[in-house]
């Protein structure tokens, strides 16, 4: 939920170029006084924050600097130290992983549904937009805190199921005590929450493509899969882009779900992910040279990340 | 033909009926959550679940309403709230004004910045604002953490209104000056009113993250008697971990947390995707 209408924005980015009218020159005073309210807390709760990682990645933080010692400047010690560690190759390569599993299933999902929607009839349509809605609707805490409810091992729904179904060994089966299953839980809950998002921008963009380029490929014979492949999915490609890219930056930051999850007793060493493992060790292990290291390369991989989403949304401005 | 057709009408009932079960899917936990909180706890606990609401009670939502904790968390929630979503606001109002109507040097580094500093993670500054409030004696307190939710909502509501303003004609303004009003007069009369409904969206946008908000929250309020409705969730639930869960109480909480917020989103999602998204797709 976190994202709710941040995740309205990306379509933005295949709109038109609006023009915009603009006031030439000497008013422009008054521009930097309305503008000075937001440039000051964008410093003070984010710039600041930004520079303080900066030079406490560069110093010695130890415990003689938490009882007022003056920090000393030590270079790239930290780094050094912090990414010659495995347990952070082993958070790194396992955030990549589970983001780049998670981007696609939701996207591949998404892009499902946004054409099931455009084949089904209008009402029918319009009870599946509805239900992706409501779960959209859900705040992260209370949607994991569902499917905890959902996966619980005593008298959870999907034991139950399953059991039903003749899979019988899932009695009592505790999903979140091993890792790997544990992941598996996180996408669901993952995939179900953005999936809405995904296939909603999708399917508007859909409706964009003209009918009469829909009806000249039925009146040249083009079947149904032949008018998906080489009309409808090539026409909505932008926004597929755009989804496809705001979801790796998202599903990479994916922390609080994990945290979550882990309050069941999972074992937490081996289900961190980068946001948990930077928690852990600047929170939990008070070393704030350590995290302030491993929290600027997240900053520096959603900059590089971001850089084409926001190229985008700057041709917006004329 | 007809063969083709009843073929095409066969399909469409069968992707019907697909699209009819993902339904299903999707909204099945949010119906489970509900059903849950208004189920006595003693029938969540069946080997065989009840798929409906047999033996509804209010039990649950008295217990967690009446229970330590539900109202302090309350409290604190609406004042974070409260105090973020007006601060966003105004700053963002003021600043969309400045980039839509002015041009001034340093405008595009301006949007710029706006831009990319929407998309940094929590996670990648949270040690740094837990330092900084720290540092400040702002921990636990509302000051401190309505200013990091000001600061992550701003970029996005600077963007969103900036939309709004840029398609009010300034035309509009300029004619009622011609007709003797004061540039603020022509403002507050001409302009205001056409930009009430991205107002209300960007109001709307920005109450839902600061009431949703989670991973800030976890750091910047560390202490349980100041916790918001999220955190207090999350202690609600952890607290019983170990002595067997009381699902049913856990999903009235769930409930007290998501029910209005659900219920705000979809009254105004209409009005706010419909602008947001087809508006910027159609071209």
């Amino acid at each position: 939920m976190a994202d709710t209408l941040v995740r309205a924005a990306p379509v933005q980015a295949t709109g038109p170029r609006r023009r915009t009218r603009t006031r030439p020159g000497p008013r422009s005073g008054i521009a930097y006084l309305l503008a000075a309210p937001s440039l000051a807390i964008l410093l003070l709760g984010l710039g600041y924050p930004v520079y303080w990682q900066v030079i406490t990645s560069l110093q010695e933080f130890g415990l003689a600097q938490q009882f007022g010692q003056p920090p000393e400047f030590i270079g790239l010690d930290n780094y050094a130290r912090i990414f010659g560690e495995d347990d952070l190759w082993a958070v790194v390569v396992r955030s990549l992983l589970f983001c780049m599993v998670n981007a696609l299933l939701t996207v591949g999902i998404g892009l499902a549904l946004a054409l099931l929607m455009r084949a089904v009839r209008p009402w029918v349509r319009i009870i599946l937009q509805s239900c992706l809605l409501l779960a959209w609707a859900m705040p992260m805490v209370a949607a994991v805190t569902v499917w905890r409810w959902l996966f619980d091992w005593r008298t959870g729904v999907v034991n139950w199921l399953l059991v039903q179904v003749g899979f019988d060994g899932y009695a009592g089966h505790n999903w979140l005590a091993q890792p790997l299953s544990f992941f598996f839980v996180a996408t669901v809950i993952i995939v179900w929450m953005s999936v809405p998002f995904v296939a909603l921008s999708i399917f508007a963009g859909l409706t964009q493509v003209p009918d009469e380029v829909l009806e000249a490929a039925r009146i040249d014979g083009a079947g149904a899969w032949q008018t998906l492949r080489h009309i409808l999915v090539p026409m909505v490609r932008p926004v597929i882009a755009i989804v496809l890219l705001l979801q790796v930056i998202w599903d990479l930051r994916v922390f609080a779900q994990i945290r979550l999850l882990q309050d069941s007793g999972a074992p937490v060493s081996e289900t961190n992910l980068l946001g948990n493992f930077i928690f852990e060790l600047g929170i939990g292990r008070q070393d704030f040279a350590g995290a302030a290291a491993v929290s600027i390369l997240v900053l520096v991989l959603t900059v590089l990340l971001s850089w084409p989403y926001v190229r985008s949304l700057m041709k917006e401005l004329s | 033909m007809t063969a083709a057709r009843t073929r095409r009408r066969v399909g469409r009932g069968a992707l019907g009926a697909l699209a009819l079960l993902v339904a299903a899917l999707w909204v099945f936990p949010v119906y489970w959550m509900v059903l849950s909180a208004v189920t006595p706890d003693a029938y969540l606990r069946t080997s065989t679940p009840s798929f409906l609401p047999t033996h509804f009670t209010t039990g649950n939502l008295e217990a967690v309403i009446g229970g330590s904790g539900f109202g302090t968390a309350l409290r604190m929630s609406l004042a974070v709230t409260l105090v973020t979503v007006l601060a966003v606001l105004v700053f963002a109002f003021l600043a969309a004004l400045a980039i839509s109507r002015f041009e001034f040097r340093g405008r595009r580094s301006f949007v710029l910045a706006v831009l990319f500093v929407q998309m940094l993670p929590a996670e990648g500054l949270f040690i740094a604002q837990y330092k900084m409030l720290s540092t400040a004696s702002l921990l636990n307190s509302v000051l401190g953490v309505s200013v990091l939710y000001t600061a992550a909502i701003v970029p996005f509501t600077i963007w969103m209104l900036r939309g709004f303003v840029a398609s009010t004609p300034a035309e509009l303004e300029e004619a009622a000056m011609v007709d003797g009003l004061s540039r603020f007069q022509a403002f507050l009369r001409i302009t205001l009113p056409l930009l009430a409904p991205g107002l209300v969206a960007s109001g709307v946008y920005a109450f839902l993250q600061a009431w949703n908000e989670f991973t800030v929250a976890l750091v910047a309020l560390p202490s349980e008697s100041a916790q918001t409705l999220p955190l207090w969730l999350r202690t609600f639930l952890a607290a019983s971990v170990n002595r067997g869960v009381n699902w049913a109480e856990v999903m009235a909480a769930s409930s007290l947390l998501a029910v209005p917020v659900i219920i705000f989103f979809l009254a105004v999602q209409n009005r706010m995707t419909s602008g947001l998204v087809s508006g910027a797709v159609k071209g």
